[in-house]
């Protein structure tokens, strides 16, 4: 099938305005017959899932967790960037556009990211109609903060909880919908296929958690809004229970899998312990505003950090990139911290680990209190003091965090950080109006591809989730169902329905049959270790070609040696975890093919084989610039090429230095 | 390695909502004291896994603290021995070798177990979709610095929203009352101006929805906020009975 | 009045009546402990009698003392109610609690409590409202009320008993008399601790000042 992304003819600045007021409408009475599914109800998903309730389709929407309210969109911490330019510091839609592009190291389509950034304003006033209690100065106006990768302040917050006011908003619009009965919510419900009729989306199979029962829905459209797949590494910043499920089923009906290999590693998080940990935890991209990044100079130096002099520390980012230093972009932080500790120059433990410090900026803001308060002939250790009680209260929540993980107190020595896997800018490919190659099969949020190329700048992923949910979604939907309104309601007896729900039986019944030594667990680590070895923060040809075949062993291993306790019609964890496995253990696979066919550095993609002397990624614009989407053919893949046509902006090597 | 831990666990196990559960007793060994108390639960479920025995449901998901899923009660407290964290940012260290550990589900028959130590806090989605948002179609929005808000009040809504819906407070309470919880929604668009044409209604629906669930009342021992992993002020159960008590005593709304 | 069925039929409404009864209780004891304090004047008990014999015959007090026997009941009424409803809400409990790592444990024993009062109360009106109201057995002048008081405080099990139902009683307000300002919404940063405090030493005070008539009557203090 060829590829077409339907971006709207005409200037930039006018393509989703022109669009938006030109694309096919759905009569108020129509509406009311056509129904949608959505999978997932995080930001996207409970966004587009009200949204279009509101317009008067029958929504339904699934969600794996016990409340909608849990979608992981929750753990965001740092902020929603948005070009409403309150600081008159010269932002505008361009900007954001332009730092966005840029950000994604020239990998992310124009049109999409532009109407992204001319959206983003109306998401921060719709957030505070609902009631989202976003910071405020004391005059009573919004207040900003600035971000990595950008000059300007246009990130909006509430605390370190950005990501769950605007969930909790979301949701609460999502269960007045839910109490009206214009949304019907299905909880504890884990989509497991979906079904095509004549080559369109039109329902799904879906598995009651509680009672096990396997469930047939039928929609007119079906929209996957299931975040993103970074499970795939085993450790991760994500929630134990984001998977790839849904869209990797719809991929394997027959959706484009766009760039499955970019993925970002962010760079501040608590490095790992030991072999029992199951999750990773972000200290938020906020703390490198008032925090050093070094390591010792010497190898292998055992001192307390404390005890090493200023003069045998290597403020490795800011001698490396002199102009940004500390607040360079994610990716590049992360290279860095792995050079380092390749190197041999990591500490902690495990090596593992780069140093954090505030101690700097407690001086610093321990002096201007000591101004403050008049005391002129303080002692070291007093400003320091009050340099800490400042500290405190821009990010008390964030230290107590980590002396919880660590057992160690961050005011006093620094905090150890490791960079770890943190979000899939890749996922199902979609057109301008979100939709994936099958008719009426929709992406939105973390499960697309679109916006964020091959790196994604911090406070962007809240953004895309609710443009996609609030501003998008209802206006492109109308394009594809304002021709469907003569379908109606299919059965779900249908032969299509009958033979989806039994693939996805005799596929549970297997996984409950093999009844071998290992448990999932074993297997899931297994994997990430070779994701993370070989396909994590710096990839090769030949290392890929080995993951692929280590990742085809875990793949036979797993269907032979698995043991997946209980039974399927009951509450059964084991079940759901292994069924998320084993696709991730597919994506995997796809995941280190795409790496390997890309042979250029590129934002989080970062290619040994493509590297500057110095050894900054090198982008090959020539033979690369375009969107690899992946058509699946029985654990085979062919891929598309999407070209990226930059016109209104100049494409350039980044440089942070 | 040395320091680490030998327990025994004492964990609820029932097979669904109509079988009575039990305690059953289990040993863990070798614990690091770096592990979160659910990933000594991946342990125990990984060894019960091998075993041929069937391991224990639990809730969890984000494992950081926000999503509001994991909900034990740890030797009779919901999350454990330690204040303003939830279950999974309880880490080891806080318990020595050679402990007993008791593991029970959230307590409240509007929370129903579903098996072990998973419980179901649908009645929360309820009382949300009573009354617990402000009535704003997308779209209807104006700009957003139209309304100062008073940093004050700003700061104020925003305590009253960190609630993660985890449900400790209805746990924790003897009357397993879900009044901190609801106190803390209606509070937080109680002191927006977007939260106002719909204030009285509101109070009214949310309680009327609350009591319907089966929570019980409010005695204001104060166990939910001393409970509770956000810190939720027992002030804003204060202002609940007023915002309550206005809306049906002066109020001229239905 | 169907606006008002709030009041029976939500947990808040409940709560509010169980709060207004018990401030208006609250304030009942506070003129019985000034009345009962007469007998201090160790003056053989007359102020006290002529104080106790006006509250027995004039007409006003006589009519809200129905209405204090009426809020009474509903305080008893609707407690008992809502500590069945609250049992109801939990119908498995926890194996382990380790409740006081939160709250106090006279919070979470008001019904308990409640019900040791009412025990107390019944014993104490049997001795005194009955024989006073309902009997001849006061009069002005063979016997008065003051004399029945020492009669009764001669024995000291029933002095025992007084002291243990003010002992209820202490704890009964101290949680009491905050919750119910909680209960009408006043919380408020700069007020409540103050509140707090003033419920604390009036749950002290006025029990213990109750409990040292029947210890003095019984050690002959007080003639």
């Amino acid at each position: 099938m060829p590829i077409n992304s339907n971006i709207p003819e005409g200037q930039l600045e006018n393509k989703w305005t022109k669009y938006k007021s030109t694309i096919p409408l759905v009569n108020p009475a129509n509406k009311r017959s056509l129904e949608i599914l959505i999978v997932g109800s995080g930001l996207a998903g409970a966004s587009a899932a009200t949204s279009l309730a509101e317009l008067g389709y029958k929504v339904k929407c699934f969600c794996f967790q016990d409340s909608p309210r849990r979608a992981h969109s929750i753990a965001a911490q740092g902020g929603i960037n948005a070009a409403k330019n309150y600081q008159n510091d010269g932002d505008s839609v361009y900007r954001l556009f332009y730092d966005t592009i840029k950000g994604g190291d020239y990998r992310a389509r124009e049109a999409n990211v532009y109407r992204l950034a001319e959206i983003s304003p109306n998401i921060i006033d719709q957030c505070v109609a609902q009631g989202v209690p976003f910071a405020r100065e004391y005059g009573g106006m919004l207040s900003n903060r600035s971000f990595g990768g950008t000059q300007v302040q246009r990130t909006f917050y509430a605390a370190g909880q950005t990501g769950q006011q605007l969930l909790l908003g979301a949701y609460s619009a999502l269960e007045r919908q839910v109490g009206m009965g214009s949304v019907e919510m299905l909880s504890r419900h884990e989509m497991l296929e979906v079904v095509i009729i004549d080559g369109k989306a039109r329902g799904l199979i879906a598995r009651n958690l509680i009672t096990g029962e396997l469930e047939r829905h039928f929609g007119h459209a079906v929209l996957l809004c299931s975040g993103g797949y970074g499970n795939v590494f085993y450790l991760s910043t994500n929630a134990m229970g984001s998977n790839t499920t849904a869209i990797w089923k719809a991929h394997k009906k027959g959706a484009y899998f766009g760039n499955p290999c970019f993925t970002q590693i962010h760079p501040t998080c608590i490095p790992v312990s030991g072999d029992h940990q199951s999750k990773l935890t972000l200290m938020s991209e906020s703390l490198r505003n008032d925090g050093r990044i070094w390591v010792p100079k010497k190898a292998g130096d055992e001192r307390n950090p404390i005890d090493i002099p200023e003069s045998e520390r290597d403020y490795y980012l800011e001698r490396r990139y002199p102009a940004f230093g500390n607040l360079v972009p994610r990716d590049v932080a992360s290279r860095a911290a792995k050079e380092r500790c390749d190197a041999g120059f990591g500490v902690g433990n495990s090596k593992m680990a780069v140093y954090l410090d505030f101690k700097f900026n407690m001086m610093r803001y321990g002096k201007v209190e000591a101004t403050k308060q008049g005391l002129l002939n303080a002692q070291d250790s007093e400003i320091l003091a009050l340099g800490k009680q400042v500290v405190k209260e821009k990010y008390g929540n964030l230290f107590d965090m980590y002396q919880q993980i660590t057992g160690e107190n961050p005011y006093e020595s620094p905090m150890r950080i490791y960079p770890a896997v943190h979000y899939t800018m890749g996922g199902l490919w979609v057109d301008y109006n979100l939709m994936t190659n099958v008719p009426g099969m929709y992406a939105l949020g973390e499960a697309n591809f679109s916006d964020h190329g091959a790196n994604r700048l911090g406070a962007s992923a809240l953004m895309q989730g609710l443009a996609d949910g609030y501003f998008v979604i209802p206006y492109t939907i109308g394009a594809y169902l304002s021709k469907e309104i003569a379908t109606k309601a299919i059965s779900t007896d249908h032969a299509a329905f009958e033979e989806a729900e039994n693939s996805v039986k005799e596929r549970l019944e297997k996984l409950l049959s093999i009844k071998g030594s290992k448990t999932v667990d074993h297997f899931h680590k297994r994997l990430g270790k070779v994701m993370w070895d070989k396909c994590g923060m710096a990839r090769n040809a030949e290392g890929l070609k080995e993951a692929i075949l280590e990742i085809q062993a875990i793949r036979a291993d797993f269907w032979t040696q698995v043991r997946v306790p209980g039974e399927m019609n009951d509450l059964n964890p084991e079940l759901e975890k292994a069924g998320r496995v084993a696709d991730f253990i597919e994506l995997g696979e796809l995941m280190c093919m795409d790496a390997l066919a890309r042979n250029e550095s590129c934002g989080g993609h970062f290619r040994e084989e493509s590297q500057t002397e110095e050894g900054e990624a090198m982008r090959d614009d020539e033979n690369y610039s375009y969107v690899a989407a992946w058509q699946y053919n029985d654990m085979n893949w062919q891929m598309q090429k999407e070209e990226l046509k930059f016109e209104n902006i100049k494409i350039a090597q980044r440089s942070y230095k | 390695m040395s320091g680490n831990m030998n327990l025994t666990l004492k964990i609820w196990r029932q097979r669904n909502t109509k079988t009575k559960g039990a305690l059953v007793d289990y040993k863990v060994k070798d614990i690091s004291p770096d592990m979160s108390f659910l990933e000594m639960f991946d342990v125990l479920n990984e060894d019960l896994i091998s075993k041929g025995d069937e391991p224990v449901a639990f809730d969890h998901d984000c494992r950081e603290g926000i999503c509001g899923m994991c909900s034990m009660h740890i030797n009779g407290r919901p999350h454990g021995p330690k204040d303003a964290i939830t279950t999974c940012q309880l880490h080891m260290r806080s318990f020595s070798d050679g402990d007993t550990i008791v593991v029970e589900p959230w307590r409240a028959n509007a929370f129903p177990i579903i098996k072990d130590l998973t419980v179901d806090r649908s009645a929360f989605d309820r009382i949300i979709a009573s009354g617990g948002y402000i009535s704003v179609n997308t779209g209807n929005a104006q700009d957003g610095n139209v309304l100062p808000i008073a940093k004050q009040d700003a700061d104020i809504a925003f305590a009253a929203a960190a609630c993660i819906g985890c449900g400790a407070c209805v746990a924790a309470c003897k009357n397993a009352s879900a009044m901190l919880f609801v106190s803390a929604k209606v509070n937080q668009l109680a002191h927006l101006p977007q939260g106002q044409p719909e204030r009285m209604t509101r109070v009214k629906a949310m309680v009327a929805q609350m009591d319907k669930e089966g929570f019980g009342a409010c005695t204001n021992t104060g166990a939910c906020s001393a409970e509770c992993p956000k810190e939720i002020s027992l002030v804003n159960i204060a202002a609940m009975n007023r915002e309550y008590l206005k809306a049906n005593l002066i109020s001229t709304e239905d | 009045m169907a606006a008002l069925t709030f009041i029976l039929k939500s947990s808040i409404g409940n709560k509010l009546i169980m709060g207004l009864t018990g401030l208006f209780l609250i304030a009942f004891l506070m003129v019985h402990c000034i009345i009962n304090s007469m007998i201090f004047m160790n003056d053989g008990g007359v102020i006290f009698n002529e104080a106790a014999e006006f509250m027995g015959k004039n007409v006003a007090i006589r009519t809200m003392e129905i209405g204090l026997f009426a809020g009474l009941f509903i305080h008893i009424f609707q407690g008992l109610n809502l500590v069945f409803k609250n049992r109801k809400a939990r119908s498995v409990n926890y194996s382990v609690q380790n409740g006081n790592k939160s709250s106090k444990w006279y919070s979470r024993s008001m019904g308990l409590l409640g019900t040791l009062l009412l025990i107390f109360l019944i014993i104490h009106l049997r001795h005194f409202w009955y024989v006073s109201r309902l009997t001849n057995e006061i009069s002005s002048d063979t016997n008065t009320l003051f004399d029945e008081m020492k009669k009764v405080f001669a024995s000291f099990w029933v002095v025992l008993i007084y002291v243990l139902g003010m002992i209820s009683l202490a704890y009964h307000l101290m949680h009491g008399f905050q919750s119910s300002f909680q209960t009408m919404g006043w919380n408020h940063k700069k007020y409540t601790p103050a509140l707090k405090m003033i419920g604390f030493w009036f749950s002290v005070i006025i029990p213990f000042i109750f409990s040292t008539m029947p210890i003095a009557l019984f050690l002959g203090l007080i003639k």
